[in-house]
């Protein structure tokens, strides 16, 4: 056998190999291999990630004023409707711990799977029943919701559109998350290998511990929410009608306890994985190993407080105006210590330039592009004029497809060759940048100008002033798509024809790349003892 | 630049604010960048062939903690003082009633005058208690950076003092439903005199703010270029044209035109039924519209209260567009 930092060994099959009793397609459903459930999600996610593209596109159309007849006002709303749920649902909070998370916790931690496999299998389960439950909803009843992602009440209990199977995929979906939450929990309590403290832990593995948390506490107030809404719209129990002494209020709180906290799961695992790409391409340890870590757990804590400053302009008390303001202007600080510790991360490294590490850069640009515009939504008063426009579709752009969504092709950019066993085009892979760097500034930067003006968000129809910026905006969103098409299209010929590549193609620190690519079925042939912290240069090559 | 217009108190608070905070940004965000485009350049692996291993500093950790703490607190610190002035009406501010309903404002002053856009005296400060008829509406004027939700069971108040003459765009905010985007009107803010005389100018008084681009307001753009028939006005006074149109686009309801002897797939008691439009079925569907709804639009139209005369009139012109 080899060293304990090579324990792979070469005659094992690779788990994309059937080694069951069963094959194909049924192999795949029954398994509860972490790395082909993860491989499972993946497919699903990057079907949901251009379906909502593709709405995006189409929303995107009827802003040019000569299309706008197009389609009428109750589809658009529609479409924005399917579009933020596919996105916030079905790719952003499930998208990097599901993917990457699923492939890499046990690998990362010297495991040979999550602690409990099954109840893996039967959160993926439950994810495309609620994706399906979602689909159906648009086809039956009376038609696709029309109420945006966020389901207001009383107009959520009002339309006669199709919002109470919506809300129950919604549900559903939430039994996936929290599933996978208890299991990653679990996984990083009892399976970590000999030798693996905390702090010796990959920060990858730190973020989805912190994502778990979040998880777990926060998404069974969205079903305690979600249900409300469904009683209410069946039997009118009134807990959100004025009429009946409720409060729409409460509803708003109800669904921003979860939903801010949710934005916090879909933002972690991206920086945990953009910390695992820095020092590997910067050929050094990490600068501030436990600050990042720390700064991981303060914004799960923190970040469960902040869920009023989504309610400023709704008549709340002015003291929880103030209130909420100020933690969010607190929960900020985290996030940059986290910048300005990657920053710090490529001083004296010495760096290669690899298209993983472009993308990881990219993040924090766009990200600190999403975060700073936070900061100034945050402040009350630039917040009553932002509020509901524009202005706040290009932020949570910014911060969720520039953030999780850039950082989710770099961590695919990243694990590919560990995944497949192959290598894309690295040329390929520096051209789609440009179009998706131009293409999504032009989109975004776009939307904080025209909110700026004035424009609402959730309209179909705007009013003159704005046809510049809407032309502008529509032109980018063609661009941004040529660039997401090249990068995947390079990635599906890679799975194709792509070049072998080796068990540590990059160079990296961390447990994963010492195994085989793609990885045995039980990852390691003798589980690794680990001796010394995750980010060790140089990294020693192994036979 | 036209767009950014202050036109009120409000707005030049909320302005500094804004800039305040975009300069803090930009001043990071250029920061960053450099420092990250430097380090790739600079610590190149030819250029750097052999990389430092420092693990952390704690003076550097507590430095870039304390400082965009500091930072971000005086934000929040200026954003709450020129907030909280616009939640704090003067005491001596005129008192202004906005309603938001399924897709309109209306404005109701003390004196129990209705309009369905606000006028305003300038320099005098008005205040504006925000009230919901049906879902929860956003009331936005852009260039007062002013912004108030009208939740139902609610009264939201805020207030604000105009600084230049002109008409402003009132939007709608919160997805309220199919035509929340039409949910438009106008702010006109006018001298005090010409307030007054309309003020106190009793029934007939005319609308002040000729001239300032109100009666080329954002809704009656919406309808210009088709033209106003008698039975065109009433249509409109009715509300009719809220949900109707008059030219073939589907709105929250079918469109008026070419409706007359086409077939409709409607449903009443939950069934589908196809009905042939004549004129007994439009007398029903006009007077007693939650009897059978046509299929594909939400069961959302009140009864129309027209006199026999009128009703006939409607049907008139109903026939009249093919
Ligand atoms: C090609 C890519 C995309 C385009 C062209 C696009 C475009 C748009 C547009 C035009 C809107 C509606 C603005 C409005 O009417 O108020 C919107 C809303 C939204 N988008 Fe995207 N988007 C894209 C990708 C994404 C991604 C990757 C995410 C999340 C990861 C996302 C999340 C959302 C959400 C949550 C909403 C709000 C929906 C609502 O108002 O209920 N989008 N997007
Ligand atoms: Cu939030
Ligand atoms: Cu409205």
């Amino acid at each position: 056998m080899s060293a304990p930092s090579a324990t792979a060994s070469t005659s094992e099959p690779s788990f994309l190999v059937d080694q069951g009793p069963r094959h194909g397609l049924l192999a795949w459903l029954t398994t509860t291999d972490h790395k082909r459930i993860g491989l499972m999600y993946l497919a699903a996610m990057v079907t949901f990630f251009f379906t909502g593209a593709t709405i995006g596109i189409f929303m995107r159309l009827v802003q040019l004023s000569s299309l706008s007849h197009m389609m009428t006002a109750q589809t658009y709303n529609a479409l924005f409707t399917v579009h933020g749920v596919i996105m916030i649902f079905l790719f952003v909070i499930p998208g990097l711990p599901a993917v990457f998370g699923n492939f890499f916790l046990p690998l990362q931690i010297g495991a040979r799977d999550v602690a409990f496999p099954r109840l893996n299998l039967a959160s993926w389960y439950f994810f495309m029943a609620g994706a399906v439950l979602a689909v159906t909803s648009l086809f039956t009843g009376g038609g696709p919701p029309d109420t945006g992602w966020s389901f207001y009440a009383p107009f959520s209990i009002k339309t006669g559109t199709n919002v109470t199977l919506a809300v129950f995929a919604a549900f559903v979906l939430g039994f996936s998350s929290m599933l996978t939450g208890v299991n990653f929990i679990t996984t990083i309590h009892r399976m970590r290998a000999p030798g693996m403290k905390w702090f010796r832990m990959p920060l990858f593995c730190w973020s989805l511990y912190a994502t778990a948390w979040v998880q777990i506490l926060a998404t069974p107030v969205l079903a305690i929410t979600l249900v409300l809404v469904i009683l209410e719209r069946l039997f009118g129990i009134g807990i959100f009608d004025p009429a009946k002494g409720g409060d729409p209020l409460l509803y708003q709180h109800l669904f921003w306890i979860y939903s801010h906290p949710a934005v916090y799961i879909m933002i972690l695992p991206a920086m945990g994985a953009i910390t695992e790409i820095i020092p590997t391409f910067a050929r050094r340890t990490i600068f501030g190993y436990k600050a990042i870590a720390f700064s991981s757990m303060a914004i799960a804590g923190v970040g469960s407080l902040v869920w009023g400053h989504h309610m400023f302009t709704s008549g709340m008390s002015l003291t929880g105006d103030m209130i909420f303001s100020l933690l969010t202007m607190i929960v900020a600080v985290p996030s940059a210590i986290k910048v300005f510790n990657w920053t710090a991360t490529l001083y004296k490294g010495s760096i290669d330039f690899q298209p993983p590490l472009l993308y990881a850069l990219t993040f924090i640009f766009l990200f600190c592009i999403g975060g700073l515009t936070g900061v100034m939504q945050g402040a009350l008063a630039v917040n009553q004029h932002v509020h509901d426009t524009y202005f706040i579709v290009g932020h949570f752009h910014y911060v969720m497809f520039g953030g999780t969504g850039i950082a989710f092709f770099a961590a695919f950019l990243y694990w590919f060759p560990k995944m497949f066993g192959k290598m894309y085009s690295r040329a390929w892979a520096y051209a789609a940048w440009f179009p998706i760097f131009i293409g999504f500034n032009m989109l975004y930067f776009t939307m904080l100008v025209l909110g700026l003006e004035g424009m609402p968000r959730r309209y179909y129809h705007h009013l003159p002033q704005f046809d510049t910026g809407h032309v502008v905006a529509t032109v980018g969103s063609w661009i941004l798509v040529s660039g997401l098409l090249i990068l995947f299209g390079n990635f599906a010929y890679a799975l194709f024809k792509g070049k072998k590549a080796g068990s540590n193609p990059w160079g990296g620190p961390t447990l994963e790349w010492t195994t085989a690519s793609p990885p045995p079925k039980e990852n390691f042939a003798t589980i690794p003892t680990v001796t010394g912290p995750p980010y060790v240069f140089p990294v020693e090559p192994r036979p | 630049m036209g767009w950014m217009v202050e036109a009120s108190t409000s707005a030049r608070g909320a302005d500094k604010v804004f800039l305040v905070s975009l300069g803090i940004s930009v001043f990071f965000l250029v920061f960053i960048t450099a420092l990250m485009i430097y380090f790739v350049i600079r610590y190149s692996k030819k250029r750097h062939p052999k990389a430092e291993n420092i693990e952390g500093n704690a003076w550097l950790e507590i430095t870039w903690t304390v400082i965009p703490l500091l930072i971000f607190l005086s934000i929040f610190y200026y954003g709450w003082t020129n907030f909280d002035y616009t939640r704090n009406p003067p005491r001596d501010a005129m008192v202004v009633n906005v309603l938001g309903r399924q897709w309109a404002w209306s404005f109701q002053y003390p004196n129990g005058k209705v309009t369905s856009v606000l006028y305003a005296a300038l320099g005098k400060p008005t205040r504006l208690d925000i009230r919901s008829a049906d879902v929860i509406h956003g009331f936005f004027v852009p260039a007062f950076r002013l912004k108030m939700d009208a939740v139902p069971g609610h009264v939201n108040t805020t207030w604000f003092e105009p600084t230049r003459l002109g008409s402003y765009d009132i939007e709608c905010t919160v997805i309220c439903g199919v035509d929340h985007s039409y949910m438009l009107s106008k702010v006109v803010v006018v001298p005090v005199e010409e307030f007054k005389a309309w003020y106190f100018g009793g029934d007939d008084a005319p609308e002040p703010g000729k001239g300032l681009g109100a009666e080329k307001s954002s809704v009656a753009a919406l309808s210009a270029g088709v033209a106003e028939a008698p039975v065109l006005a009433l249509l409109r006074a009715k509300d009719c044209l809220m949900c109707h149109s008059v030219d073939g686009k589907p709105m929250v309801g079918p469109t008026l035109k070419g409706l007359y002897g086409s077939t409709e797939t409607v449903v009443s008691g939950g069934k589908e039924r196809a009905v042939k439009v004549d004129d007994a079925y439009l007398k029903v569907a006009i007077q007693a519209p939650e009897a059978s709804i046509v299929k594909g639009y939400p069961p959302t139209m009140p009864p129309a209260a027209l006199s026999p005369a009128e009703l006939s009139q409607v049907l008139d012109y109903i026939k009249s567009l093919k």
